[in-house]
């Protein structure tokens, strides 16, 4: 069975205890009609159930969400994937600040642009490794913080003069890997980190993460591998090991 | 580089009585005690721990300071000397443990409780009943009743969701990886046989500690360790922690050397890894956002918990409690720079934020004057040394006070500030197996208790002298304290008159 609602004018502590209750009588299929800004959808759900989202939803969209598929045919706001263990989010669109942010597990795929500190403090955790694909550009601070999972900005639509992220970039990474489909300046970059031609695993794993990303978006996954890739990893697991005295 | 820091502790072996059984040697986790044909210290690793000398069966051993003299300077300190010593040699940051230990004045010694005679009868504990049963949360603005149709009076206020205390004092958090699991056990233990709370800080808990989901607080933090949608709900209560009073505005740092097997499996990131919490939540830039998080840790309960959010006591704290109070907090915790930690630059904790005292105070009455005090508990933390102190916080406003030094010392802890090189002797600051052994949760957990149920007995007293029967009675009555040796503004600032007033 779907369960759809219709969100029109919905308060979003109605909408999401509607959504709990619902997943705890097994429903397992949700369509949100007429989102607009409601936060904290699929905020700490525990049960593989699916929920499409027709509209923008609010902030901390999936927050310490653990097992749900997500889809939402718009953009999305602030904070997608904050604290998440594990589900799949596809955006239709472009999304906002901090998004994944200490994300543990679990994918998100962005068709558009994500804005500053995008997968900031994401982590990984034996075979939890999360991973975020942005198909536009990214804001400043692109995967701060970082100590795991993967990162992949691919800049697609974007015109010559649009840089395809913005400064500080892994400033302060110490674990994971970012890939960035183009150049970057290297002032840009965070001191944290190192530029290397991706290898023979890397591109492997691009592969199969991209061939998934290029089915949801219908994109070419040929092309997309066309133009090459660099990618970023850590100068060191602890940047702030020699700053103490015992 | 030689070091030229001379050692701070001499340590003395009575050779007549000492008969070599080299428990000393065993017991010293610093590597001060060898053995050669008999013991002989390294007066340069004793820290001062007393493990050597508790375990010692002839008492054969002292530690002495070292009187070595230095040239007189009032400014210039043997120990400010040897800290620039020590980062000369080095080139890095002071690291250190537990609370301030400068001799900045502490304000709870200068206030004095109140207490009836003639004109108003005091009360007998012993025979008479005294109420210190506090809950914690959210109280309504007002109740509202209404009668059923048998003529009863039901309450029909909805009340949001408190959490139940024995007694008013609560374990403060301290994280599993700053301490170990058996210090965790007991105080998880404790909290259960009190009636109270202990506090995971910021690292997940332990699947060991899944029975006492009552009498525990889980922390989110900055850096998310071991949060989950189960951690959250595997709580009586839920903190967000912004700040801690040993280091206002600075981040946590668990170095990978502590983070075992064991503990990535509950902070959830990978073995021999640096766990860095950053200095601010990244998600929280402002009070609106403080909102945000603790609404989407509501949502994530099915608001069946009080969120709490702890702070440092800093310059601006009242102003700051007020916003955490109108973002939806149901409870506030202060914690003052007098507070401890596992590991801070020790330039952060002995310079920054201010007494829990005056904290406290203005907080209390920020939140009074602008109608919102019943919105939240206020707890209060930052160096509770005694009953003495804890029944002066309830009176100058707060709900319940949180003990973490004071916890430990009952575990065994010698505050030798060692606590950041994890090497703790007593079992508490470890996660060395051979060390976290020493510590007994069972034993541990029975000193805790007996700790509690002691300063319980001793708050009856207080209770019983002012005249009240209830811990209720005392919570911001401030008539009840008065200030000595203290300056008509830090009284003004404390809401207490000084002693000698009457009425």
């Amino acid at each position: 069975m779907v369960m759809k609602i219709d969100c029109k004018r919905m308060y979003y502590r109605k909408l999401n205890s509607m959504i709990r209750d619902a997943v705890k009588e097994g429903e397992t299929e949700f369509i949100l009609d007429n989102v607009n800004g409601q936060r904290y959808i699929g905020n700490g759900i525990n049960k593989k159930v699916s929920i499409t989202i027709n509209g923008v939803p609010g902030n901390d969209l999936a927050m310490f969400m653990n097992g749900p598929d997500l889809v939402i045919n718009a953009n999305a706001q602030d904070g997608v994937a904050n604290t998440m263990n594990a589900g799949e989010i596809i955006i239709h669109g472009s999304a906002g600040d901090v998004l994944g942010y200490g994300m543990r597990g679990g994918k998100m795929y962005i068709k558009g642009n994500v804005g500053y500190r995008t997968g900031i403090h994401m982590k990984q955790y034996k075979k939890q490794i999360p991973v975020i694909i942005a198909g536009g550009t990214a804001g400043d601070f692109f995967g701060e913080y970082m100590a795991g999972g993967v990162l992949v900005l691919l800049g697609l639509d974007r015109d010559e003069n649009t840089p395809i992220a913005g400064n500080y970039l892994g400033t302060g990474m110490h674990g994971g890997v970012i890939y960035i489909r183009g150049e970057v300046e290297e002032y840009t970059l965070g001191k944290e980190v190192s530029v290397l031609d991706p290898d023979a695993k890397d591109e492997k794993l691009l592969k199969k993460h991209l061939s998934e990303y290029c089915k949801h978006f219908g994109l070419d996954l040929d092309e997309l591998l066309s133009k090459p890739f660099i990618k970023l990893i850590p100068v060191s697991s602890r940047p702030y090991g020699n700053m103490y005295a015992y | 580089m030689m070091s030229q820091i001379p050692p701070e502790f001499i340590v003395k072996i009575d050779y007549d009585t000492c008969r070599r059984c080299r428990r000393c040697v065993m017991n010293c986790s610093f590597g001060c005690m060898q053995f050669k044909d008999r013991v002989v210290p390294d007066h340069k690793k004793c820290v001062a721990c007393h493990r050597c000398v508790t375990f010692c069966p002839e008492s054969a051993i002292s530690i002495t300071k070292n009187e070595l003299t230095y040239k007189d300077s009032a400014n210039w300190l043997p120990e400010t000397r040897q800290n620039i010593l020590k980062q000369a040699e080095t080139g890095g940051i002071l690291l250190t443990g537990m609370g301030n230990p400068r001799p900045y004045q502490i304000l709870w010694d200068h206030m004095l409780i109140d207490a009836c005679q003639v004109t108003n009868p005091s009360i007998d504990p012993l025979r008479e009943p005294m109420e210190l049963r506090t809950f914690l949360g959210r109280k309504p603005n007002r109740l509202e009743f209404t009668r059923d149709g048998n003529d009863e009076i039901e309450l029909s206020t909805e009340l949001q969701p408190q959490v139940k205390l024995d007694v008013p004092i609560v374990f403060a958090a301290m994280s599993y990886g700053a301490i170990s699991l058996n210090a965790h056990r007991a105080l998880a233990m404790a909290a259960k046989n009190s009636g109270t709370l202990m506090n995971t800080g910021e690292g997940g808990i332990h699947k060991d500690l899944n029975s006492y989901t009552d009498n525990i607080v889980v922390q989110v933090a900055s850096g998310r360790f071991g949060v989950t949608s189960e951690y959250l709900n595997s709580s009586a209560m839920v903190e967000i922690k912004i700040g801690q009073g040993a280091k206002p505005g600075i981040g946590g740092h668990l170095p990978g050397e502590k983070v075992g097997e064991d503990i990535s499996k509950t902070r959830m990131i990978p073995v021999g890894t640096d766990a860095l919490s950053p200095a601010p939540h990244h998600d929280i830039y402002s009070i609106e956002d403080l909102s945000q998080l603790i609404y989407a840790i509501k949502e994530a309960t099915d608001y069946t918990k009080p969120v709490s959010v702890k702070i440092s006591a800093v310059h601006n704290v009242a102003a700051i409690a007020s916003g955490i109070v109108r973002a939806g907090a149901d409870a506030v915790t202060i914690d003052g720079f007098r507070g401890g930690t596992g590991a801070s630059p020790m330039v952060i904790r002995d310079n920054v934020g201010i007494p829990i005292e005056l904290a406290l105070a203005a907080v209390d009455q920020r939140l009074r004057d602008e109608g919102i005090r019943n919105n939240a508990s206020i707890l209060c933390a930052g160096s509770i040394r005694n009953s003495g102190d804890v029944a002066k916080a309830i009176a100058l406003g707060a709900d319940a006070v949180v003990i973490g030094t004071a916890a430990l010392v009952a575990m065994g802890c010698r505050v030798c500030q060692k606590c950041y090189t994890g090497n703790c002797a007593w079992g508490i600051a470890t996660q060395k197996p051979e060390l976290v052994r020493r510590l007994d949760p069972q034993v541990g957990a029975e000193r805790l208790s007996n700790l509690v149920t002691a300063w319980g007995y001793e708050l009856q007293e207080i209770l019983g002298s002012l005249g009240v029967n209830s811990i209720e009675s005392l919570r911001g009555s401030r008539e009840r304290l008065r200030g000595i040796d203290l300056d008509e503004q830090t009284l003004k600032l404390l809401g207490i008159k000084p002693a000698g007033i009457g009425q």
